[in-house]
C-alpha cells in the first residue's frame, strides 16, 4: 500500500508539471488556435530566470586568502557575495538561499515579456497559415531559444538548490498512519505540487470571474461574433499568450531544485505535455489539467519494478499508448468539444 | 608523330581526371600504402568530441585538452607533460618533422552522429589518427569505423569493459581505465567503510557502459559478501529518477549503487538525497550512496549531494606526481581551472600516439600498432604482476605512474583512484578527494576474463 501512495505521490508531482505546461498549450491554442512547440523552451527559460537570479545574487568580488593557496599554488581568492556586502552576512546568506522562490518574482514580468514578444514579434504572422507552418516555425524557435541558453549557460545541468528549510524530507506515512518510514517524501516535491495547485486554480478564477477572463472565454467559443460587439479581442488574446509564457515559466522555476536545469530539459516536457493536450481535448483547460494528472500517475505506474517485470520497457511507451487509444476511440479527448479534431 | 586533341579526348581525360580528385583522400592516398599518408609539411589529427548534447562540457574539456597537446607537439607553451614523458622523443618540432594540425567534429554523443562525423574527417580532411570520446557507444562506433578505414583510433574517455573487450580493434588504443578496474579497485574501500553485510540496489544506464559497469560492480561486491537486492535499467537522460528510486524505500536495500554518468548521475544523486535515502537507516545501519564511475564536470553539476560518496577515475589533478603538476600548470595558466580526467586521458592519448609515430618512424599504422605494442622500443612489463600478457608498451610521467600498453588487448594499466565528495571543499575545483590510489596489481586481469570475453584484435588495417 505504501508503496502504491508512493507512486501516487510522484505521479501527482509529475503530472503537476505536465499540467502547467499543458494548461499553457491549452490557452494558446484556445484562444489563437496555434500549436505552440515553443512552449517547452519558455518552460526551460523560466527555470533559467532561476539560474540567473542565483548567479546574481551570487555574483562576488574576491578577497585574498593568504592562509590558503589555488590549484597553482597561488594565495587562494576567496569569493565574497556582493548581497553580503550590503545586508550583512546572515541576511545576504538568507537571500541567497532562498533565491529560487525569489526569482518568481522575475519570471513574471521576464516571462509575460518573452511571451508578448514572440506573439507580436513572430507568432502572429502564422495565424493564417496551415499547422504544418506553425509547428515548424515554433519548433525552429524553440531550438533558437535552446542554443541561446547553450550560448551562455554551457550544456551541463546547473544545481539550483531549494532553500534550506525545504531540502530535507517528510514522513509522509506517519502523517497517514503508517510506519514510520514507509513513506518518505521530499518537502520540496510537496511544495511544487502545492504551488502547481494554486497556479492552476488562479488561472481558473481569473478567467472564470474576471470581465477580463469572460471576454476571452468568449472570443474562445466565438471570436468573430466578439469581435462584432466591438471588443478588440486579439489585444486579449495577445496577453494570454504572455499569460501562458508566465504559467509555463513559473513551472520551469519551481521546477528546478527537482532536476537541475539545462538546456534542453523544456524538449524532454514539450513532447509528453502535447499528449497531455491531445489526451485531455484540444482547447479544454479542465481536460489539460485532468490529463496531466492522470498520465503522470500512470506513467509513475508503470515505473514500478512489478509493472515493469511483467512488461519490461511499458514504462517508456505508457503514455503514448494511451494517446494512441483516445486518438483512435475519442479523438476529441476526454473533456474536448464534441467536433473538435473529428472532422 | 602529331598529337590531335578531339572533343571526345579532352572530355574523356577531363571526367577520368575529374573522378580521381573527387575520389576520397584515403582512397588516392593507397599508393603510399596506408590511409591518409601525410605529403605536405602537416599532419592532420581529427578530434572527435560531443560539442552539442548532454556531454557538450565535457567535450569540450577534451577538446581544450587536444588544443593543449598539440601546441605541446608544435613547441608552443611551456611543453607540459614532454618533459616528464619517460619516452624522451618528442621536442616540439611536430611530428617526424611535420607541423600538427587538426580538425574537430561533433559526436553530439549519439553513435551514428559520431561515426559519420569521423568518417567525414578521415574522407575529406584527410585525418590520419581519430581521438575523442565521453560515451562508450559512440567510441566503440568510431573505434569499429576507424579499424575498417585503416586509420589510428586513441578512445578519450570510454568506461566500458566492451572497448577494449567483445568490441576490441587492432587499430584502436584506451588510455582511460574501465568497468572492472572500478569494480576491482572501489569494493575493498566500500567494505572496509560500510562492512561486508550488506544489500545493494543497481540503477544502471541503459547501454553498453552501463551494462558493463553493473556487471563488474555486482560481482565484485557479491565477492565481498554483499548481496543484490535489484538491479533496475533505466532510460539514458530519464531526467526524472522519482519513479526509480522510490521502489528502493521499499527494498530492504541499505546502499544504492549508480551506474550512471553524466547529467542522469547529477540528476538521480541529487534526486536520491532529496528523497531522504542518505538519512534513513536500513537493516541497522546508514543507507549508502556509490557512484563507481566519477568526474569532476558531474561532481561540480550535483553540488552538495556527493558529499562523503565514493567513486573511481582514472585521474586527479590533485596527484603529486611531477607528470600531473605539469600538465595541471599548463592546462590552468591557459584555461584558468585545472583539467578533468577526461581531458587528461585526451591529451596523454595525444601525446602517446606522436611518440609511437616517432618510434616507428612512420605514420604507417601498423607501424604505429606495433610501437604501441612495445615492439619497436619502449617494451617492457609492469612490477609485481606475474603473467604471460604483462607485456607491451611500458611508460611513465604521464600521471599515472607506471603504466603498460597491453599488446593483447590494447588496453591501458595503470593504478587507479579512488576518490570521495569532499565535505568542506575550499575552491570549486577540489570537491572530490583522494582516498586512495589502487595499486596496478590490484586491477590487473587476463585478455581472457569472461567479462572481456568474445572479441578478437584481429589484424591491424593500414587501409591499403
Amino acid at each position: 500500500m505504501d508503496a502504491i501512495i508512493l507512486q501516487i505521490l510522484n505521479g501527482l508531482d509529475k503530472g503537476s508539471a505536465y499540467a502547467l505546461i499543458a494548461l499553457g498549450l491549452t490557452l494558446i491554442f484556445g484562444t489563437l488556435g496555434v500549436v505552440n512547440f515553443a512552449h517547452g523552451a519558455l518552460f526551460m527559460i523560466g527555470a533559467f530566470c532561476a539560474v540567473t537570479l542565483n548567479a546574481l545574487l551570487g555574483m562576488s568580488h574576491q578577497v585574498e586568502d593568504p592562509t590558503r593557496t589555488d590549484f597553482l599554488g597561488n594565495p587562494l581568492q576567496v569569493d565574497v557575495p556582493y548581497v553580503q556586502d550590503i545586508f550583512g552576512e546572515a541576511l545576504g546568506a538568507s537571500i541567497i538561499d532562498w533565491a529560487v522562490p525569489l526569482s518568481i518574482l522575475l519570471a513574471i514580468p521576464v516571462m509575460l515579456l518573452i511571451g508578448l514578444v514572440m506573439e507580436r514579434g513572430l507568432i502572429r504572422h502564422f495565424y493564417k497559415r496551415p499547422h504544418a507552418d506553425q509547428i515548424l516555425v515554433t519548433f525552429g524557435l524553440a531550438i533558437v531559444l535552446q542554443e541561446i541558453i547553450k550560448a551562455i549557460y554551457g550544456a551541463n545541468p546547473i544545481p539550483t538548490p531549494a532553500p534550506d528549510a525545504f531540502r530535507g524530507s517528510v514522513d509522509f506515512g506517519q502523517w497517514l498512519g503508517f510506519q514510520a518510514g514507509s513513506i518518505i517524501y521530499p518537502v520540496w516535491r510537496l511544495v511544487y505540487f502545492f504551488f502547481s495547485a494554486l497556479i492552476i486554480a488562479g488561472v481558473f478564477a481569473f478567467l472564470q470571474f474576471t470581465t477580463f477572463g469572460m471576454v476571452v472565454r468568449a472570443g474562445m467559443a466565438d471570436r468573430e461574433t466578439v469581435g462584432l460587439l466591438g471588443i478588440d479581442i486579439d489585444r486579449r488574446f495577445t496577453l494570454m499568450f504572455g499569460i501562458a509564457a508566465a504559467v509555463a515559466g513559473l513551472a520551469g522555476v519551481m521546477y528546478t531544485p527537482i532536476l537541475s536545469p539545462n538546456y534542453h530539459m523544456g524538449m524532454d516536457f514539450l513532447v509528453l505535455s502535447f499528449v497531455v493536450v491531445v489526451v485531455g481535448g484540444m482547447g479544454s483547460l479542465p481536460g489539460a489539467v485532468l490529463a496531466g494528472f492522470l498520465l503522470g500517475i500512470l506513467q509513475s505506474f508503470a515505473s514500478m519494478n512489478a509493472v515493469k517485470s511483467l512488461l519490461p520497457g511499458i514504462d517508456q511507451i505508457i503514455i503514448y499508448l494511451v494517446a494512441i487509444a483516445i486518438l483512435l476511440l475519442r479523438p476529441r479527448g476526454l473533456m474536448g468539444r464534441k467536433g473538435v479534431m473529428e472532422e | 608523330m602529331s598529337r590531335h586533341f578531339t572533343r571526345r579526348g579532352v572530355l574523356k581525360s577531363g571526367a577520368v581526371a575529374g573522378a580521381g580528385l573527387a575520389l576520397p583522400t584515403y582512397l588516392r592516398a593507397q599508393e603510399s600504402g596506408f590511409t591518409n599518408a601525410p605529403t605536405g609539411d602537416t599532419v592532420i589529427l581529427g578530434f572527435n568530441v560531443p560539442q552539442t548534447g548532454a556531454y557538450a562540457d565535457e567535450g569540450a574539456d577534451e577538446l581544450r585538452a587536444f588544443q593543449l597537446a598539440v601546441e605541446h607537439l608544435n613547441g608552443e607553451g611551456d611543453g607540459g607533460m614532454l618533459q616528464t614523458f619517460s619516452e624522451q622523443n618528442l621536442d616540439g618540432t611536430g611530428i617526424l618533422g611535420k607541423r600538427v594540425d587538426y580538425v574537430t567534429g561533433d559526436t553530439q554523443t549519439k553513435s551514428d552522429v559520431a561515426r559519420a562525423s569521423a568518417q567525414s574527417m578521415i574522407q575529406k580532411d584527410g585525418a590520419i589518427m581519430i581521438s575523442g570520446g565521453s560515451s562508450s557507444g559512440p567510441a566503440i562506433a568510431v573505434q569499429a569505423l576507424c579499424q575498417e578505414a585503416g586509420v589510428i583510433f586513441m578512445a578519450g574517455l570510454t568506461h566500458s569493459n566492451d572497448t577494449t573487450g567483445k568490441d576490441k580493434k587492432a587499430n584502436g588504443f584506451r588510455h582511460f581505465f574501465n568497468a572492472y578496474m572500478s569494480g576491482a579497485a572501489l569494493p575493498p574501500i566500500l567494505a572496509e567503510q560500510y562492512g561486508t553485510d550488506r544489500r545493494a540496489y543497481h540503477l544502471t544506464a541503459d547501454y553498453t557502459w552501463g551494462w558493463t559497469q553493473e556487471e563488474s560492480i555486482k560481482a565484485a561486491t557479491e565477492a565481498l559478501g554483499w548481496e543484490t537486492a535489484n538491479t533496475v535499467l533505466t532510460p539514458v537522460g530519464a531526467g526524472d529518477f522519482s519513479s526509480y528510486i522510490t521502489p528502493v524505500l521499499q527494498s530492504g536495500a541499505d546502499v544504492l549503487i549508480l551506474n550512471h554518468y553524466g547529467g542522469d548521475m547529477v540528476n538521480s544523486l541529487t534526486q536520491a538525497v532529496q528523497f531522504g535515502l542518505r538519512d534513513r537507516q536500513v537493516n541497522g545501519k546508514n543507507f549508502e550512496i556509490v557512484v563507481p564511475l566519477y568526474s569532476e564536470l558531474m561532481a561540480a553539476g550535483a553540488g552538495e549531494a556527493i558529499k562523503g560518496i565514493y567513486g573511481s577515475m582514472n585521474w586527479n589533478w590533485q596527484l603529486q606526481d611531477a607528470g600531473t603538476q605539469a600538465f595541471t600548470r599548463s592546462f590552468g595558466e591557459k584555461y584558468g581551472f585545472p583539467p578533468s580526467n577526461a581531458a587528461h586521458t585526451c591529451y596523454v592519448q595525444t601525446l602517446l600516439y606522436a611518440d609511437a609515430v616517432t618510434r616507428a618512424g612512420s605514420f604507417n599504422p601498423c607501424a604505429v600498432v606495433e610501437a604501441l605494442e612495445g615492439r619497436t622500443g619502449g617494451s617492457g612489463s609492469l612490477e609485481g604482476i606475474d603473467s604471460a600478457s604483462n607485456e607491451g608498451f611500458l611508460f611513465d610521467g604521464m600521471g599515472n605512474g607506471p603504466t603498460l600498453y597491453r599488446a593483447a588487448d590494447h588496453q591501458c594499466f595503470k593504478d587507479v583512484l579512488v576518490v570521495r565528495g569532499a565535505e568542506n571543499p575550499t575552491t570549486p575545483y577540489d570537491n572530490l578527494e583522494i582516498v586512495e590510489v589502487t595499486p596496478v596489481e590490484q586491477v590487473w586481469y587476463e585478455p581472457d576474463h569472461p567479462q572481456f570475453a568474445g572479441g578478437d584484435l584481429g589484424e591491424c588495417n593500414p587501409g591499403a
